[in-house]
């Protein structure tokens, strides 16, 4: 796994659950909206994620390093869970190799949120780091 | 906006506004009660006194595809300061489908004295009324709930196939691409678990969101409502009729419209809906 994200989670696993909802909340706090430099409305289709009910765009830049940059947009204001993902992840994967990124099990969502989540949130927050494995597969794949 | 007595609703009294909510906040005759999609959104801020109440968590049952019995509801609503005298008010995300959701749950044990909030957390939000993160405590109490009663309000599948025997309305209130079976999920949602795509035999496509006003959740008035499931869709309000959904969610939305607000007398809403009818053995689909 990819160390920084790693941190992260192992620190999710060891909390309770009053813990785990405010530093998710913290997380979403964090959530920074995709810059105009990047991409601008109306967002691409192909950067949405599918099936994912808060409407969460992803788009990859990568650094002259070649770890990656990922930026979002999510649509639904009352989309707390993929905005702090998505900050998570955004934080987590900021000095990760791509290969990395591919090999990222999307098991941390459980780990991340608990096992209560419903089916729905579940697939659609798995969704958000499938989008983001596309895309590095596609941009490997292209270079 | 016309205040909810004009708007010529079948029972008015099932729905309160957002300035009746802010004028009522501190009255200990209510309980707010916030019912989201997202389990996480009250904690980032809810209307003053709201407490939560979470689909999954709260109301179904952790081990069986159902609701909680008499038992879970009472700790429930005991836990929550809720005495069998207090009228709840619930509001939510999403044009208040959860808070629906819960409002018909709470009807399965007889809390009768429950409202919405017309528009929910969207509404409130808009108006730019006071959230806090202040998590609120009430005295517990001693809540006695009549026994889980589903049979006036809730379909099981073997109900909804004699209603198909007999030829009796059913109304799908999913997306007219779930309906068609051209998805087997709604636009930009998770497929949660069908394998099939189409609709319950005899059944008519009308989308949960032509009750609303689509900018701030409200409900269209009643001659609109009027308009769109009697005369539009032969609709009336005698009728023996089942709505459904995915999960039953958006249909305890159609649900409280035709129940409450255009008086339909007779209307059950079939929880097991697409997840359970698209993926049954042996039971048939129309596309």
């Amino acid at each position: 796994m990819i160390d920084k994200l790693e941190k992260i989670v192992s620190f999710f696993e060891k909390m309770d659950n009053q813990e785990k909802i405010n530093y998710l909340i913290d997380y979403s706090e964090r959530f920074k909206e995709v810059p105009e430099s990047i991409a601008s409305k109306p967002y691409p289709k192909e950067n949405k994620v599918e099936y994912c009910e808060s409407g969460v765009y992803v788009w990859i830049v990568i650094n002259p390093d070649r770890t990656p940059k990922f930026y979002f947009h999510i649509e639904n204001p009352h989309g707390v869970s993929a905005m702090a993902l998505c900050s998570i992840l955004d934080e987590g994967l900021e000095e990760a190799k791509l290969n990395d990124i591919l090999n990222l099990d999307t098991e941390i969502v459980y780990k991340i949120f608990g096992h209560n989540l419903s089916m729905g949130k579940n697939l659609g927050l798995i969704g958000i780091i499938q989008m983001i494995q596309r895309q590095v597969k596609q941009l490997t794949a292209d270079s | 906006m016309k205040k909810i007595n004009e708007r010529g609703y079948f029972n008015p009294d099932v729905l309160v506004t957002t300035d009746w909510v802010n004028e009522n906040i501190d009255n200990k005759e209510i309980r707010i009660i916030e019912s989201n999609e997202d389990p996480l959104l009250y904690s980032t801020g809810h209307i003053p006194g709201a407490v939560q109440i979470d689909w999954t968590n709260d109301l179904n049952h952790q081990v069986v595809r159902d609701y909680i019995g008499r038992d879970d509801f009472e700790k429930l609503m005991s836990k929550n300061g809720i005495t069998n005298n207090i009228t709840v008010i619930f509001y939510g995300d999403k044009s208040n489908w959860w808070a629906s959701y819960a409002f018909w749950v709470f009807q399965l044990f007889g809390h009768t004295k429950a409202k919405l909030m017309d528009g929910g957390r969207l509404k409130w939000e808009k108006e730019g009324r006071k959230l806090t993160r202040d998590i609120p405590h009430y005295p517990e109490t001693q809540y006695k709930s009549k026994p889980r009663n589903d049979s006036d309000y809730r379909a099981y599948r073997e109900d909804v196939v004699a209603h198909i025997k007999h030829g009796l309305p059913l109304i799908d209130v999913r997306s007219p691409e779930e309906f068609s079976g051209k998805r087997l999920h709604m636009p930009d949602y998770p497929n949660e678990g069908a394998l099939r795509g189409g609709h319950i035999p005899g059944a008519i496509n009308i989308p949960w969101a032509k009750a609303i006003n689509p900018e701030d959740g409200s409900f269209l008035d009643a001659d609109q409502l009027n308009e769109l499931y009697i005369t539009e869709n032969n609709l009336n309000e005698n009728d023996e009729l089942i709505a459904y959904c995915r999960i039953g969610e958006r249909s305890s939305h159609s649900w409280f419209v035709l129940k409450y607000l255009l008086g339909f007398n007779n209307i059950k809403n079939y929880d097991g809906s697409w997840t359970e009818w698209g993926n049954s053995v042996g039971l048939p689909i129309q596309k």
